[in-house]
């Protein structure tokens, strides 16, 4: 059966050579089609002795066979080769940028009282609120500063036109005035922190006439120093991530708690660069205290039952010396730059079980 | 308050090194603020002795000077006017570092004659502001010997802050009593001398107060001195006034200076032939004046305590002297005053007059009242030494203020408030040692307080005294334990509202701004009508007058200020609250939000466009959503904005007709022209307090059952032709009306405005959902829909479909 062995050479070649699926596709038809030259052997093989007829048969049917297989694997070429050469014609400059979109950002205020809410938080308090417009008694005379006290020339206090209870009505100078109200409001025992605006009458490198401070309060039977020691140790370390961090707590005067106490962390000056932490210096970061007992009894608690602790620290402060924010007045300048080099990200969601730290 | 290490050590007996009282004072509650050791500056610089003084050969105004500097003898170019032959002062040579220069020398030619070094005045060594001329050292120094010894300035000067409570150290004497206490060393007893007099005052002094005003001056000792001689004090007491910063005056002012500080003691002298007739304290009468010895005039009124003569004030009590009966270098005769004036009165007065002075700080804090006729004796003994003279018999006029107030300390007491145990022995002595009588009672002590201490009104001071001495670092930290083993929520729905939307409008693409609650009143007027009460009585500046009714003019200023600085796309949010009055509930906390000018910058993808309504509308329905507010039953009213909001493009979202959640669009541009702020800018106010919470039923964790429909669900499109005026909104209502249980979705795809349209007309594409939940619709019941939609499109909205 030379012919057959020519015909399979000739149509190998042939498959071999096709450049393209169409051509592919000729070969086929030539080769298999109906009138197609296997197909007419095919044909002609009725035309043969039985004997003949039965090895012929067989050769036809292998050489159909690998024929229509190498049709096959020709076509899966030439079709990833068209699928490869597509690609290639549709490489784009993926470096080219992305369609503008704008990430916002969370300023440095909020981020570090939402720390702060979620370390005490931790330690069982809740936040409590109260309005930055307050009545001179809330302010200053419920909390033991009488008209005639010297510590009222130091609160630089706005005033505004309203009065109440026949004083101007004031903008809150701390945010002490909240211990009050929630006393007033409230049966021991009693933990709450008070983030808020507060309000002095001073304007220049380091004061801004309007800053944050976040209080804390916690009235019990129980509660003594030592506890003021240990909440505020536990929530410095935490709040800069420093377990080892030195605290110092020294005997202050505030007219709302007896004994008084400020609050200093452990740190190092090189130059103009501070370290928190090491070395031998000392920066002072919060007021603190026994509350008074005429500050209960004017909220109507009994002090001869009751005692706790109230703290008080300015958010600002917290945030410069934690993130290295040199400027207290640019926290308020609304300046985009700042705002996006300082701020952070809307998922940054502090959690003290979150991550290592905050 | 400042004073000398040295001046210290006259009442403190210690061993103790500079570094370990600077500690105990900062631990026992006197703050150290700065330690300036003076020496330090001068460690480089020597005495130096002027041999020779030659006129410079080509400067009328500057010699060369010999200069023996113990080494060598140098040449040195000076242009001081004392500079002479002979004259002892302080050398400093080439390469040193000169502080009040902030320079260090270097050979220089002056006029062509080399100067190798330098003689120093006490500005260049940062000692005073003098700089008349160079130092002269009077006294017997070597030249080339230490230049800080010479000059008394190895005595280290420590300054503190004393905390309003602590009148009692404002003296030297009293910070060493404290000291003592915590066992840095031995109080020193004061030495009190018994002056006799020697005659009687020949002026009488009196108290003239009606009832109501006693307590202005309970008691006043008085001391007559004649034949004095006011001349210059001595060197140790110029010394220790300068070392402080004080401006040594003459021997009398200079002894009363140094009473006020190291005993806390404030005196007064008068020049008594100044003196007409006696001296009575009273109260002023209205109107009356006086020349004060700050060279001013006051005007005084019937509440302030004052000294006078039979004709005039001359002093006002506890404040300040009065320049006619000043004493002076020809002054012979004097009335010594050292009285008890009461403090909030002598504060009053002082603020009143906007006068402040060092007397004045001692008595608001309150002075020793049980220490006035020791204090006249000592003061006595110092003038008789410094003045010569002779002293009258004392006048004393009223009576010591009761002062005497005793306490119960309870032995338990100290442990439950303070936390530490301190032994009943040790609490004793540690109150003693402050001057506390201590008397053992069944439970505790009863403590009487001493006359210096104002502070101490209860048991809780006394716990601080011990505490204090004790020290607050032996305190132990005991960690706050918490109600439950599990922490609860720290906020409430609300605070938890304002937090999600602060990170959603972050996600949103704004940066959250901090702003002051305070604005110019030319600002606050654009954006409501905020009443006067809550106009700032004493504003920083007029540009920071009344508290804001919208947070909306702060963030717009903002907005203004970056685009001065170049840049286009600015997105900022605020979350803070906005006044309508002084009254708690008219503050509340609004989330308030701007985008101005290109909200998409020019880039090689899209169009660059600026903001419009649809991005702050974005901006309100992601808040709302998610912080589960109602988004899906409100409604958004068009033109229903406030004033500040342009009247076509803006709107608010609402629940009924009253309940405003939020407002938004674009700022009226008339606003912007009135606050030179470039627009457009779009802006959006949310009410979050406003956002009903969740009904309590709803408020648990489980959720509605899903029910999903396996039945395929068919869109259609629409193009309706409407009036201009039909909104939106009305148009797919009508077409979501029309069957509300199978037409699951309605949107609009497309709004098209043409000329082949008639008149004001236009067409909107809407494209319908419809599904049914069991069974597969067939084409004739979709139709069927569709012929409902297109009905009650007529209907509702007079709207056809486009035929095209």
């Amino acid at each position: 059966m030379a012919d057959i062995n020519d015909l399979k050479t000739e149509l190998t070649n042939l498959i071999s050579n096709a450049v393209d699926i169409d051509a592919l596709e000729q070969i086929r038809i030539s080769a298999l089609g109906r009138k197609g030259k296997i197909t007419a052997l095919m044909k002609g093989l009725r035309k043969l002795e039985p004997e003949q007829r039965k090895t012929a048969g067989q050769e036809l049917n292998i050489l159909k066979r690998e024929i229509s297989t190498l049709l096959d694997a020709c076509k899966n070429d030439l079709e990833d080769a068209n699928l490869n050469s597509r690609l290639a014609d549709e490489k784009i400059d993926i470096t080219l940028p992305i369609r503008p979109a704008e990430i916002g950002t969370i300023h440095p205020i909020s981020q570090t009282t939402d720390e702060l809410i979620s370390i005490f938080g931790e330690m069982g308090f809740v936040v409590a609120e109260g309005p930055s417009i307050e009545e001179d008694w809330y302010n200053f005379t419920a909390l033991n500063i009488p008209a005639d006290h010297p510590a009222r020339q130091e609160h630089d206090t706005f005033y505004i036109n309203a009065e109440k209870q026949g004083e101007r009505m004031v903008l809150r100078t701390h945010t002490s005035p909240v211990q009050i109200r929630t006393m007033q409001s409230q049966k021991p025992p009693i933990r709450i922190i008070v983030p808020g605006r507060t309000y002095r009458c001073d304007h220049d490198a380091t004061h801004s006439p309007m800053f944050h401070q976040i209080e804390g309060l916690v009235i019990d039977e129980n509660t003594h120093m030592g506890h003021l020691k240990g909440c505020l140790i536990d929530l410095c370390r935490a709040f800069f991530c420093i377990d080892e961090l030195p605290v110092r707590f020294r005997p202050s005067y505030f007219p709302f708690t007896e004994p008084s106490a400020e609050v200093d962390i452990g740190c190092s000056f090189e130059g103009e660069t501070l370290k928190i932490g090491e070395g031998d210096d000392w920066l002072e970061i919060l007021g603190s205290g026994m509350v008074h007992p005429n500050v209960l009894e004017n909220c109507g608690i009994d002090p001869t039952k009751y005692q706790g602790f109230a703290f008080g620290m300015g958010i600002e402060r917290m945030a410069m010396l934690k993130y290295g924010i040199p400027d207290l007045r640019t926290f308020f300048d609304s300046d985009v730059r700042w705002l996006k080099h300082y701020g952070f990200q809307p998922l940054d969601i502090p959690s003290l079980v979150g991550r290592a730290g905050l | 308050m400042k004073f000398s290490l040295n001046w210290l050590k006259e009442y403190l007996e210690t061993d103790k090194n500079l570094d370990e009282i600077v500690h105990w004072l900062t631990m026992v509650g006197l703050e150290v603020e700065n330690v300036e050791d003076r020496g330090k500056l001068l460690k480089e610089c020597v005495v130096g002795h002027v041999l020779k003084a030659k006129q410079h050969p080509d400067a009328d105004r500057l010699k060369v000077l010999e200069v023996d500097n113990g080494s060598e003898t140098v040449e040195v170019v000076c242009g001081a006017p004392n500079a002479r032959a002979g004259l002892k002062g302080i050398f400093a040579a080439n390469g040193t570092y000169i502080p009040g220069l902030d320079v260090t020398l270097r050979t220089t030619k002056i006029r062509g004659v080399t100067s190798n070094g330098m003689m120093l005045s006490e500005r260049e060594i940062g000692l005073s502001e003098e700089h008349e001329g160079i130092i002269e050292i009077e006294n017997s120094a070597k030249a080339g010997s230490n230049a800080a010894q010479a000059l008394g300035l190895t005595d280290p000067i420590i300054e503190i802050a004393i905390t309003p409570n602590r009148g009692d150290c404002l003296g030297v004497y009293g910070i060493a009593r404290d000291l003592a206490a915590a066992g840095i060393g031995n109080l020193k007893a004061l030495h009190v001398p018994k002056v006799k007099g020697a005659f009687e005052s020949p002026v009488s002094i009196s108290l003239d107060f009606v009832e109501e005003y006693k307590d202005a001056c309970p008691m006043f000792v008085g001391r007559y001195f004649k034949g004095v001689k006011n001349g210059e004090s001595p060197q140790w007491l110029k010394a220790k006034l300068t070392a402080i910063g004080l401006r040594p005056i003459s021997a009398l002012v200079d002894i009363t200076n140094y009473f006020t500080i190291a005993l806390n003691r404030p005196l007064h002298v008068f020049d008594a032939d100044k003196i007409r007739g006696d001296i009575s304290i009273r109260m002023a009468k209205d109107g009356e004046k006086m020349q004060a010895l700050d060279g001013k005039e006051y005007t005084l009124d019937g509440d302030m305590t004052v000294i006078a003569d039979d004709y005039d004030v001359e002093a006002l009590a506890g404040v300040m002297g009065g320049e006619r009966t000043s004493v002076s270098q020809n002054t012979v005769n004097v009335v010594l005053e050292t009285a008890y004036f009461n403090p909030v009165r002598t504060a009053m007065t002082g603020r009143k007059l906007n006068l402040t002075s060092d007397a004045r700080f001692r008595f608001e804090r309150g002075v020793d009242p049980a220490f006035l006729e020791d204090g006249t004796e000592i003061a006595t003994q110092l003038i008789l030494d410094l003045c010569g003279g002779d002293a009258s018999k004392i006048i004393k006029v009223g009576s010591e203020p009761d002062w005497k107030r005793k306490y119960a300390l309870r032995k338990s007491r100290v442990q439950s408030l303070g936390g530490v145990k301190v032994t009943p022995k040790r609490t004793q002595k540690i109150l003693e040692m402050l001057g506390f009588e201590v008397t053992i009672t069944q439970d505790g002590w009863e403590v009487t307080v001493p006359s210096w201490r104002y502070d101490v009104v209860g048991e809780a001071d006394l716990v601080e005294e011990v505490l204090r001495i004790n020290g607050f670092d032996k305190i132990p930290m005991v960690s706050m334990e918490r109600e439950t083993s599990l922490p609860r929520g720290a906020i409430n729905l609300g605070q938890d509202r304002r937090s999600r939307a602060r990170r959603t409008l972050a996600a949103q693409g704004l940066d959250e701004a901090v702003t002051f609650s305070f604005l110019k009143s030319s600002h606050a007027v654009l954006f409501g009508n905020p009443p006067e009460t809550i106009k700032l009585v004493n504003p920083i500046s007029t540009d920071l007058n009344i508290m804001r009714p919208s947070v909306l003019p702060n963030l717009i200023t903002a907005a203004g200020r970056n685009t001065h600085r170049g840049y286009k796309n600015i997105a900022l949010f605020e979350i803070g609250p906005q006044f309508s009055g002084e009254n708690p509930d008219d503050e509340i906390v609004v989330a308030t939000g701007i985008r101005s000018l290109e909200v998409v910058p020019r880039n090689w993808n899209s169009i660059a466009r600026n903001v419009d309504v649809f991005d702050v509308k974005a901006d309100v329905l992601a808040v709302l959503k998610q912080i589960g507010g109602p988004a899906s039953n409100g409604q958004i009213v068009q033109g229903s904005a406030p004033s500040w909001y342009h009247p076509g493009r803006s709107g608010t979202f609402q629940l009924g007709p009253k309940l405003i959640l939020a407002q938004f669009g674009e700022l009226h541009p008339t606003i912007l022209k009135e606050m030179n702020v470039e627009g457009p800018i779009v802006g959006f106010e949310i009410y979050l307090e406003n956002i009903p919470l969740p009904k309590e039923k709803n408020r648990g964790n489980t959720r509605p059952a899903l029910k999903l429909s396996t039945f395929q669900a068919t869109e259609r499109d629409f193009a309706f032709v409407v009036s201009n005026d039909v909104s939106a909104q009305s148009l797919i209502n009508a077409v979501s009306a029309a069957d509300k249980t199978l037409i699951v979705n309605a949107s609009v795809f497309d709004v098209f405005i043409a000329d082949s349209l008639e008149g004001d007309q236009k067409s909107m594409g809407i494209t319908v959902t419809i599904q049914s939940t069991d069974t597969t619709l067939t084409d004739e019941e979709i139709e069927a829909i569709s012929d409902k939609i297109k009905e009650n499109v007529l209907k509702k909205t007079g709207g056809i479909l486009r035929n095209n």
